[in-house]
């Protein structure tokens, strides 16, 4: 994938919020990105799925970094850093990189740290062409098992499972992050092999496990429900007992 | 007031089944003290007053301590105290015995000091290397307990930092564990030498208790130099001074009695309420000074623990809100309501005009024993009191109408620096940042960087809420609403602007986002 950096490309732009404490380290000015190569039944911004055309009730943006630059400026001051997310992020890599490489080199943004939120599905070398520009990356990992992963995503967790690896070899893997559905993707078994896996990348790896939320969630063929508080610190706990990772329960 | 008035109040007093025995002596004494002549005021001053377009703060008519008093307890420690009979302290339980004492005596208008001291810089000195961490807890967790139970009052204040210390450390821990309404704190932070860490514990403190405050301090050394002191609610003054009185103009009320433009209030009504709130604390502060004689006669000025020429009398300022969306309105800029304060660059705009107008006739108007503040009245932001209803306190957006944290910030910051004895913004965050304190210490920098000389947040689905700018407990709350008896006064004036404004109500400040609903 070649990606150009002397001209400025647009970014197809679902919203963006000046403030966030849960997207990453410190206070952070986050962008979301319109379209999404996954389909996740648990997906609780559904309207930024689509890639293009019309979303009813929202109105996504084609916007160039420069627009972005002004309002990342006007937070500044209050953030540690930008975050992307999406939709997916990675879905446009050009843009990605134009944004971060413009921070970076703006006179009075240049402190801040860039970092992705993504569903690691990209192809590997999206990440080699962000390194020089980009601090961390969040990655979801849906589900360990592939066929819960492509019945709950529609999509092969392979290329995911690949990215949180080369993500840590390239110093750049921030936090894995697991949504876990009540009887879909909690089982304590699978869980051990999940910890077994994320063990053989790194011991100490920085883990969220967030409760999926019914809110803002779609109609599902597949009954969603949510954790209970105690099944989500029981899986933290199934985690622990095999690596002593840094473990976030939300 | 007549006797027959004065007798049905006494009588109501005293028959009060929720309010404590020393609580209706300190009624029955504000009661006295409505009895006797109010001084001298012309016609419209008073007019204005009865009108409630200014306000005395109901401090009483025959003002016989300045409101708020911050003693040099410095001073004190170094001198000893002749009138309490104290030698200066020679050791950490000396100094904590010494200051317990010495709050017991100090007045004010609740009757309990506002001023605490700065105790880290006070108490570092004697925290030697033999007493061990849970040492000092525990003899602060003692000391702490005794200023709750014997200075019942959230404006009861005392100052933090901006340098780290083991004192500090400590008194968060003890924070954190008794989680008590009492005392309020402020941790000055300095944003050159203010450690990351400290504003990080102080955040964590924040969480479970609703305190400190955090304050700029570059900003607040600009206006005092560096003896100063955040007090009571919000108060900026000098160490060793304070204020004689505290009197404030209803920017509502005065809209409302404005016909015309907003170029023609600036230029007329506004000046007249000025002049007429000037008027008050002159005559209030003369009456301090002149009838009651206080600094020829009380104990601390006469043994050099406060000094006149560190007081000024305070102007405040409430109802901005109110005042800045009338006005739009009379200028026909409004739009039907949407260009108001909080939500139009036209409305905010207007608002630092107002208050800068403020200001110029403020510092324009000589004031008598102020020379704290050189001769003229201390500005500030006044944050409300129990029977203010249906107007905003200070120079907020109004509760509920707040938008996001952001452009909460670019409204008020830029009128901050006008209110050097104090101004307050109350920003809600949601729970998320509980597991990201840094978030919040990036919003803090952040918003010293622009300028704000105080910035004081909430955690949602805290068991604190803070009133006007100190805390109760909403279990108190209940309490008073089952006319229960509580023990603390703030606890009753808490309930009535709870009653009067919503204040729970406050619109939440979203830091997080993960959980977006559709727009």
């Amino acid at each position: 994938m070649s990606v150009h950096r002397d001209r400025q490309p647009t970014g197809f732009v679902a919203d963006t919020i000046s403030f966030s404490s849960v997207d990453g380290p410190g206070n952070r000015f986050v962008v979301f990105l319109q379209g999404c190569n996954f389909d996740c039944l648990a997906c609780h911004n559904p309207q930024t799925i689509p890639g293009h055309g019309p979303v009813a009730g929202f109105h996504p943006q084609h916007t160039a970094v420069e627009e972005l630059l002004h309002s990342i400026r006007r937070a500044a001051p209050f953030v540690s850093g930008i975050t992307v997310s999406g939709g997916e992020a990675t879905q446009q890599p050009e843009f990605l990189h134009a944004l971060f490489a413009a921070v970076k080199a703006d006179r009075d943004l240049g402190h801040l740290s860039c970092f992705v939120d993504s569903n690691g599905s990209c192809d590997l070398r999206v990440w080699d062409d962000l390194m020089p520009v980009m601090d961390g990356a969040m990655i979801d990992l849906k589900c360990l098992d592939p066929q819960i992963h492509q019945r709950t995503t529609g999509m092969d967790n392979g290329p995911v499972l690949a990215s949180i690896r080369h993500l840590q070899d390239l110093g750049l893997l921030y936090e894995v992050r697991l949504l876990l559905i009540a009887g879909v993707n909690d089982e304590t078994g699978l869980l051990q092999r999940t910890g077994e896996w994320l063990a053989d990348v790194d011991q100490s790896m920085r883990v969220k496990i967030i409760g999926f939320r019914a809110h803002g969630a779609r109609k599902s063929s597949l009954p969603l429900i949510e954790p209970s508080r105690d099944a989500l610190n029981a899986a933290a706990e199934t985690l622990r007992s095999v690596a002593p990772f840094d473990i976030c329960v939300v | 007031m007549d006797g027959a008035e004065l007798q049905s109040l006494a009588t109501e007093v005293v028959r009060d089944a929720t309010l404590g025995y020393d609580q209706k002596i300190r009624r029955l004494a504000a009661l006295a003290t409505d009895a006797v002549a109010y001084p001298d005021l012309s016609p419209a001053c008073r007019e204005a007053l009865d009108k409630r377009i200014i306000c005395d703060m109901f401090e009483g008519n025959a003002p016989y301590t300045p409101r708020y008093v911050l003693p040099d307890y410095e001073r004190a420690f170094r001198q000893g105290l002749t009138f309490l009979e104290l030698a200066p302290p020679a050791d950490l339980d000396d100094a904590l015995a010494f200051l317990q004492i010495m709050y017991a005596h100090v007045p004010s208008v609740t009757t309990y000091p506002v001023y605490l001291g700065d105790l880290d810089k006070l108490l570092e000195r004697f925290v030697t290397d033999d007493i061990s961490d849970d040492q000092l807890d525990r003899k602060l967790r003692r000391f702490w307990i005794g200023i709750d139970r014997m200075q019942p009052d959230a404006f009861a204040h005392l100052d933090l930092g901006p340098h780290d210390s083991r004192i500090t450390r400590s008194i968060f821990r003890v924070e954190r564990s008794l989680r008590q309404a009492v005392p309020n704190i402020t941790l000055k932070v300095d944003p050159e030498t203010t450690p990351d860490d400290l504003v990080l514990d102080g955040v964590r403190t924040v969480f479970e208790t609703g305190k400190p405050h955090f304050v700029n301090h570059p900003m607040m050394v600009g206006d005092h130099g560096e003896h100063y002191a955040a007090v009571s609610c919000y108060n900026s003054l000098k160490i060793g001074g304070g204020a004689h009185t505290l009197v404030r103009l209803n920017l509502k009320e005065a809209a409302l009695a404005h016909v015309g433009s907003s170029d023609e209030f600036l230029a007329t009504t506004l000046t007249k309420y000025v002049e007429l709130t000037a008027e008050l604390g002159e005559a209030r502060t003369r009456s301090l000074v002149e009838d009651q004689r206080f600094f020829e006669t009380h104990w601390l000025a006469t043994e050099g623990l406060v000094d006149i020429d560190r007081f000024s009398a305070m102007f405040g300022v409430f109802g901005l809100a109110e005042c800045v969306n009338l006005l739009m309105a009379h200028d026909g800029r409004d739009r039907g309501g949407e260009a108001r304060y909080g939500h139009d660059a036209g409305a905010d705009a207007l608002a630092v005009r107002l208050i800068d107008r403020v200001a110029e006739l403020v510092a324009a108007r000589p004031m008598p024993y102020c020379e704290g503040g050189n001769g003229r009245s201390y500005l500030h932001s006044q944050g409300g009191i129990d029977i203010d209803d249906a107007v905003t306190a200070g120079t907020r957006i109004p509760v509920g109408d707040e938008p996001a944290m952001l452009d909460h910030i670019g409204t008020c910051a830029p009128l901050h620096h006008y209110f050097d004895a104090g101004v307050s913004d109350i920003f809600h965050v949601d729970e998320t940042a509980v597991r990201n304190p840094e978030a919040v210490v990036d919003i803090i920098r952040g918003a010293f960087t622009s300028g704000m000389r105080d910035f004081t947040f909430n955690l949602d689905g805290n068991e604190f809420v803070r009133i006007t700018g100190y805390l109760v407990r909403k279990s108190d709350l209940a309490t008073i609403a089952d006319d229960g008896m509580v023990r603390h006064t703030s606890d009753q004036l808490a309930a009535g602007s709870e009653d009067a404004y919503h204040l729970t109500e406050r619109a939440v400040k979203r830091v997080g986002c993960h959980e977006r609903a559709p727009r």
